[in-house]
């Protein structure tokens, strides 16, 4: 789906080893495979599999998706990091397409 | 969405289901309660999008820390929810997302810790409309 569009909230500033919150929304309907159309065939499962979030190459945060996540997924989660530096965040859909978004960071 | 899927026919995800589930995530071990705190709805009026946060108890250093979650509904065609992973990075075990309910039932977070310890909560959520794509 090429029109999956990330969202993320991320404070751009922190002090040294302060626990920050940041926040992900990606635009994505999350076929389950569970639903049928109206002539009685299955809609294929189509969804986001994978999300990850690291801070300069380093694993933050990860997340393994089933079709049970809702629409639209939201992530809402913590991070603590000991220097400024950048956050990529990666989305992987069903179809092999991967969805990234960035944000920077200034610790002092 | 244009079309109006029919009501899913399939079964619902058995109880011993989702007992394999826990017991693939925890290789066997039984969780014991405490250090995770699972908060739900009580009563969710739209199954389709149903917020849950997990919390845990933990120091979250190199050392000590919270390794994954995974979140599991007893009553959806297929128990698996999502599997959280964290690292001493995260600062903090806690995150929350959005989840589908297919009607009212349990839901069940397994906290693994990075020592191999495995803790679990549960709750039960009332749903009002199910989100089973029906």
């Amino acid at each position: 789906m090429s029109n999956a569009k990330p969202r993320i909230k991320v404070p751009k500033t922190a002090s040294k080893d302060e626990v920050i919150t940041i926040k992900t929304l990606i635009s994505h309907e999350m076929e389950s495979g569970q639903r049928k159309d109206k002539d009685g065939n299955t809609i294929p499962r189509k969804i986001i599999n994978r999300f990850t979030c690291t801070f300069n190459g380093q694993e933050v945060f990860s997340c393994d998706l089933d079709p049970a996540i809702a629409a639209n997924p939201y992530f809402e989660f913590s991070a603590k990091v000991p220097e400024s530096g950048t956050f990529t965040f990666e989305w992987v859909d069903d179809d092999g397409s991967v969805y990234s978004d960035k944000a920077e960071i200034e610790v002092s | 969405l244009a079309v109006v899927a029919g009501r899913a026919g399939s079964a619902h995800a058995a109880v011993d289901d989702t007992e394999k589930a826990i017991q693939d995530f925890t290789g066997g071990k039984s969780p014991e309660t405490g250090r995770i705190r699972l908060t739900a709805p009580e009563i969710a009026e739209n199954g389709n999008t149903v917020p849950i946060s997990v919390d845990v108890e933990s120091p979250m250093t190199a050392e000590d820390y919270v390794a994954s979650v995974l979140i599991l509904a007893d009553g959806n065609p297929n128990p698996d929810v999502a599997t959280l992973h964290f690292t001493p990075m995260s600062g903090s075990a806690t995150a929350t997302t959005r989840m589908r309910l297919a009607k009212t039932q349990n839901v069940i977070a397994v906290a693994k810790m990075s020592d191999g310890s495995v803790f679990m909560d549960k709750k039960e959520v009332k749903v009002t409309i199910g989100g089973c794509g029906g």
